[in-house]
């Protein structure tokens, strides 16, 4: 079965509409990426699985329960799933290790002695094992983004939502999220996740979409997409990405 | 090419739409009942409380409610005119005092204590002993040029009363704009003054729209302290009559003016938050 679905999902903000009747299934450990230019509709997509908007029609489904439904449990569908966003929106006020345990305590009701053991771990596996008790301004773009996807893994969620998490970060510190999501990978994470690095969607995506005005023009496995797209509009984007110097 | 899809609302959706109508139409309902349960109540224990007969004689008289409204109205006119010269002098004093206090230029450093000092004391002292200070001490100094005008002193006093707190917010707007934006101006060649001005006041000013106007709000009650000059505004106007008929409904009436004055100036607040709000896009 697959984790997650998406039936025919339109959205539109002030009448202009942003997705047309997206489809997409994504199965457990499957990686997807969602490429295309801006406005194509990726983050929006993205948006509409974690519910943070609301559908104008069509479904989506996590492990087979409809969460797009206006009786489901926004909070308890948010517990799991798991979302990254460009801008790192780590709490400024908290420690690293605060950030990354506040879920689990007053969500999941972790005991925080157990929680902060977890976080730990979780560190030191991603290299900021000595960053604990730092502040986010204390710490670069990259260790900020990093510990951003710590702190939606500590939860634990069953999907992963990676919003352009590369995008504010200098080519240098890219390679150090790279490094987490290709871990994450390994680790049998299901991911889905938008963004502009030809190169990281080549590397890590089992399934690559290219989106061209809300609609989900193209769908394959990267070899297929980046050698022989169907679609002239694909092709098109593939040169504009390649001669702006992001392969 | 693939053809454009085109929306046709689904069966689902239909459902999905009419589950949020009914869901609405139920909050809505709970609303109107809880609401109705809660002021029947109120209205309940305050009819029975013991001692109502006499409050309601008292304070709640419509004879001495018509009696009394010609001359509180009268009075209250005064407030509004002391409020509308107080308030536009009290923002002249508290950008003035929020600007000294953030000059750095060592020459300029008395100007910079003075401010601090203004705001120190202004603050500190309850507004209540400004006016009687200002408006009995001035005059008793019998310097050439004080004005012993009862209304100029009492506007003298809130003014400098409230220029500390407005001095205060305004500083507090300016410190929270990022300094990259300051950094941002000078770059392209505007002078310290010029980078204020344009650049980083206006920002300063629309972050603090709310709290400015929540100062203002409560300027507006405040005029009601200049009563104790012997001024003759709403608040003494309803003295007047209760003392003299021994009935308390003339206050009822102040207070309602004051409500009255003070609701368009809380909901215009409360539209500029809004508007705030959406053009931040959120």
């Amino acid at each position: 079965m697959s984790l997650l679905t998406v039936e025919g999902v339109w959205k539109s903000f002030h009448g202009r509409p942003v997705l047309r009747g997206v489809d997409l299934e994504v199965s457990p450990h499957e990686v997807v990426s969602l490429i295309g230019s801006s406005g194509s509709g990726k983050s929006t997509l993205l948006r509409c699985v974690n519910l943070l908007e609301t559908v104008d029609d069509g479904a989506i489904l996590l492990d087979g329960d409809e969460i797009t439904d206006p009786r489901a449990d926004v909070d308890d569908v948010r517990k799991r799933i798991g979302i990254v966003f460009q801008a790192f929106n780590l709490f400024p006020h908290m420690t690293v290790l605060d950030n990354v345990t506040l879920a689990p305590r007053q969500v999941h009701r972790v005991a925080r002695d157990r929680a902060e053991e977890e976080a730990h771990d979780l560190l030191a596996k991603f290299g900021l094992a000595e960053k604990a008790r730092a502040y986010p301004d204390q710490l670069s773009g990259g260790q900020q983004q990093r510990v951003a996807i710590i702190r939606a893994l500590a939860t634990r969620p069953r999907l992963m939502l990676l919003d352009e998490v590369t995008s504010a970060l200098d080519p240098e510190l890219v390679v150090e999220v790279l490094g987490v999501i290709r871990e994450l990978k390994q680790s049998g994470m299901t991911m889905i996740l938008t963004t502009h690095e030809m190169g990281l969607c080549r590397d890590v995506s089992d399934t690559v979409c290219f989106l061209d005005g809300g609609v989900l023009l193209e769908k394959g496995p990267p070899e297929k997409i980046f050698g022989d797209p169907d679609h002239a509009r694909t092709r098109e984007f593939l040169r504009s990405v390649l001669e702006a110097g992001r392969p | 090419m693939t053809t454009d899809p085109v929306w046709v609302k689904s069966e689902r959706q239909r459902e999905r739409e009419r589950v949020r109508r009914s869901r609405a139409r139920r909050s809505a309902s709970i609303a109107t009942a809880s609401t109705i349960v809660f002021l029947a109540l109120v209205v309940w224990i305050v009819t029975n409380s013991p001692g109502w007969p006499r409050v309601q004689a008292s304070f709640f008289s419509a004879d001495a409610f018509v009696e009394a409204l010609p001359d509180v109205v009268d009075g209250f006119l005064l407030n509004i005119k002391i409020f509308l010269i107080a308030e536009p002098l009290i923002l002249v004093v508290g950008l003035l005092v929020a600007l000294a206090r953030g000059i750095t230029t060592p020459a300029f450093f008395p100007i910079r204590a003075l401010a601090t000092l203004y705001t120190d004391v202004f603050r500190g002292v309850p507004t209540l002993l400004v006016i009687f200070l200002v408006g009995f001490g001035l005059p008793a100094l019998k310097l050439q040029g004080i004005p012993n005008d009862l209304v100029t002193l009492g506007v003298i006093a809130l003014t400098l009363s409230y220029g500390a707190y407005v001095a205060e917010v305004l500083r507090a707007g300016i410190d929270s704009v990022h300094p990259s934006q300051l950094a941002a101006a000078r770059s392209l060649g505007l002078s310290h003054g010029k980078a204020m001005r344009f650049v980083v006041l206006p920002q300063a000013v629309r972050r603090v729209g709310p709290p400015l106007l929540n100062d203002f709000v409560s300027l507006q009650k405040d005029t009601a302290l200049v009563a104790t000059l012997g001024l003759p505004e709403a608040l003494r106007q309803a003295q007047i009559y209760a003392s003299g008929k021994f009935n308390y409904t003339s206050y009822l009436v102040a207070a309602l003016l004051f409500v009255l004055l003070t609701i368009p100036m809380a909901r215009f607040t409360d539209h500029l938050a809004e508007r705030t709000r959406r053009r931040r896009g959120a």
